[in-house]
């Protein structure tokens, strides 16, 4: 048998059909629903008179428009249109009979957490959810993919995907990380390395001693932000960690099943003579605590950098840079520690986990913030329950941060959790974009413990420097 | 799903790179349940300050592209999220093709869900049809699919690539959810196997 990666074993594993220009249906094991891509594809079903194929294989969950506030379970502290949308995903998900996380349950959450916490997402899978960053779940060498509704609607109707094959990518993050550097850290740094377009028409497997040595939580992190890379997905092949992680999760297969879902999963890597289409190496070593300083995932410098100038860059990028430079209000030359912050946000599929919280937390016990607002949103709420447990919510809290119900939150800021025009966040989500965070609101990305470090100097801060 | 076939209309030239999709559609226009009506707020922040005054700058409240049936744009147009009300609301707004270098996978695939062509092409070429776009509504480019082909408002002909099932999707407005249940029967043997293969999934 010829060589394969991983990408291609979970491929192959999942062809229900495929025409003679290569065009295939790709089965799929789980799809998660969330209440803002998926009315209109409920509505198609209905319009069409179609049901959802596979039930059991459907989980919904609302999370990005739901407010963090208390008393949420009431729809008249919704604002209109969240309740109108959370109503809508309450009917769908009753009258189609998929698995379904309202916001009165503990388990609710964002959906990129949920579906691992749950057990929903193994290895070998194929996962897809309207929504981009479903490449999250990669972090378990499950092939997962962001759709757009009208893919919502075919795999509901179908329980497939009509799709090509994409190009293998391998990323390898070589030897340790220094200190104070994260899985966030490293994410950032290989899409400032590749720019937001270099992974267009590939799936991305990251591989290397950086990434075994992470965690499962930091493993998602890594694979959350393929997507900002323009990957379709992001691949960690499993392994005794991955396993550990997933056994004893409500949904993962027990006993028997278990071991021979195991022992198939343990064939879930790529053979050492496999093709790949990209490879691109990154000494562990070399990657620094960074931040983003303009409004593209790929403006990523190390904290010890200054804010460019437009022409440092080339072709299209000069005038992008700009464009950057004057939204975010910086001007060239200017050490990045001394750019002054008004808001910290810390949450997200991104970094909205419970190590995530701990490694917050760690810089911030004891001190205060000398930030205008500070929050903390939790990725669901077992997270939550967990961090209150641990004694994290109390650091947060002394220190001033606000301690949020779980859902996106200002991460998209569809919700009320929005920045007001000007209002410059240190952000641990996935986008800087225009407007992202709110009207004219300015995003710096960053890791939890850098997003933490900040909240105490009022500044973009080396969180090295507090360790 | 409307069909797309030849177009002859105004291009409106975007020349920023990373187009995303929340400058496309910002968030607060997801809040909707349905999918029509979002074209008045195709490209929000750009287009109008916040008390709803045009911005007499961006090109399409320009009167020479407010007509506009093209974009020509610069690369990586469409990243960002997954949205679908990205193109929906460039459709809404009455721009059928969208030109670039490059494109983000899943708002590439959107566009074909919803009658809208996307069309990559080389650097140089995207500079030519960039060119002609900033001449105005009296240069007028043709799209034809069948061909394959982009016609500068000068003659210049551009061939582009596009993948054949996606093509003959959009050429006969097919319904992929109809084309896909007529292999119903290979979906229902891939499902028996892997009950036997992968029992736990």
């Amino acid at each position: 048998m010829s060589p394969k990666t991983l990408y291609d074993k979970i491929w192959d594993a999942h062809v229900a059909h495929e025409a003679e220009d290569g065009t295939c249906l790709l089965y799929i094991d789980r799809h998660l629903v969330h209440e803002v891509t998926s009315p209109q594809a409920f509505e198609g079903l209905r319009m069409a008179n179609r049901p959802v194929h596979a039930p059991d294989k459907t989980i919904a969950v609302p999370d990005h428009n739901v407010p963090t506030t208390p008393g949420r379970d009431d729809p008249k502290n919704m604002t209109e249109d969240s309740a109108i949308q959370v109503a809508a995903l309450d009917k769908n998900a009753k009258d189609f009979g998929i698995h379904y996380y309202p916001v009165s349950d503990i388990r609710q959450g964002i959906v990129h957490i949920v579906g691992p916490e749950q057990g929903w997402t193994l290895p070998g899978m194929t996962v897809v959810c309207g929504d981009s960053h479903t490449a999250t779940h990669g972090a378990f060498g499950a092939l997962a993919h962001g759709i757009g509704t009208s893919e919502v609607e075919h795999v509901l109707a179908t329980q497939t995907l009509i799709q090509k094959k994409s190009k293998n990518m391998k990323v390898e993050i070589t030897g340790k990380l220094a200190p104070g550097v994260t899985a966030k850290d490293i994410t950032l740094s290989v899409i400032g390395k590749t720019g937001t377009a270099g992974g267009t028409g590939y799936v991305i497997e990251y591989c290397g001693e950086a990434i075994r040595d992470l965690s499962m939580e930091g493993r998602m992190t890594v694979c959350n932000m393929a997507i900002e890379g323009g990957a379709r997905a992001g691949l960690i092949a499993p392994d005794e960690k991955t396993f550990a992680y997933c056994k004893g999760r409500p949904h993962a297969p027990k006993g028997a099943q278990w071991e021979a879902a195991e022992a198939w999963w343990k064939t879930l890597y790529s053979d050492d003579d496999a093709h790949w289409d990209e490879i691109i190496t990154i000494k562990g070593e070399d990657i620094a605590p960074v931040v983003t300083w303009g409004t593209s995932p790929e403006d990523v410098l190390p904290i010890t950098a200054n804010v460019p100038a437009a022409d440092d860059f080339e072709g299209g990028k000069v005038g992008a840079a700009q464009r950057s430079l004057d939204y975010m209000g910086l001007t060239p030359g200017t050490p990045l520690t001394d750019i002054e912050i008004d808001t910290v946000f810390i949450g997200s599929c991104t970094n909205g986990r419970i190590e995530d919280l701990r490694a917050a937390a760690e810089i911030l016990k004891g001190k205060k913030i000398a930030v205008k607002r500070a929050m903390i949103v939790p990725g669901s709420g077992l997270v939550r329950a967990q961090a209150e447990e641990e004694g994290l919510a109390d650091i947060f809290k002394e220190a001033g941060f606000e301690w949020r119900l779980a859902g996106c939150s200002m991460c998209l800021a569809m919700n009320p959790d929005q920045l007001s025009e000007g209002e410059r966040c240190v952000s641990t989500s996935n986008r800087n974009f225009e407007g992202r965070q709110g009207y004219k609101g300015r995003t710096h990305l960053v890791s939890p413990g850098m997003a933490a470090a900040a909240a105490i100097t009022g500044r973009l801060t080396d969180v090295r420097e507090l360790m | 799903m409307d069909k797309f076939d030849t177009l002859t209309g105004i291009a409106a030239p975007m020349p920023l790179v990373n187009i995303d999709t929340d400058m496309i559609i910002p968030k607060q226009f997801l809040k909707t349940i349905k999918r029509s009506g979002l074209g008045v707020n195709l490209f929000d922040e750009m287009r109008f300050d916040r008390q709803g005054n045009e911005n007499p700058d961006f090109v399409l409240n320009q009167d020479a592209y407010r007509k506009a049936e093209i974009l020509v744009a610069g690369e990586n147009f469409g990243c960002g999220s997954s949205r679908e009300h990205a193109p929906w609301a460039i459709k809404d707004f009455g721009i059928r093709c969208v030109i670039s270098t490059s494109f983000a996978d899943i708002f590439y695939n959107n566009c074909f869900k919803n009658g809208i062509l996307p069309i990559t092409l080389p650097a140089e070429a995207v500079d030519v049809l960039m060119k002609d776009a900033e001449k105005g509504a009296n240069a007028r480019m043709t799209i034809d699919l069948e061909a394959q082909t982009v016609t500068t408002s000068d003659g210049e002909v551009f061939n582009f690539e596009v993948d054949s099932f996606k093509k003959h999707c959009l050429l006969e407005g097919l319904d992929d959810i109809g084309l896909t249940m007529a292999k119903a029967d290979s979906i229902k043997t891939f499902e028996a196997e892997a009950a036997q293969a992968r029992p736990w999934v």
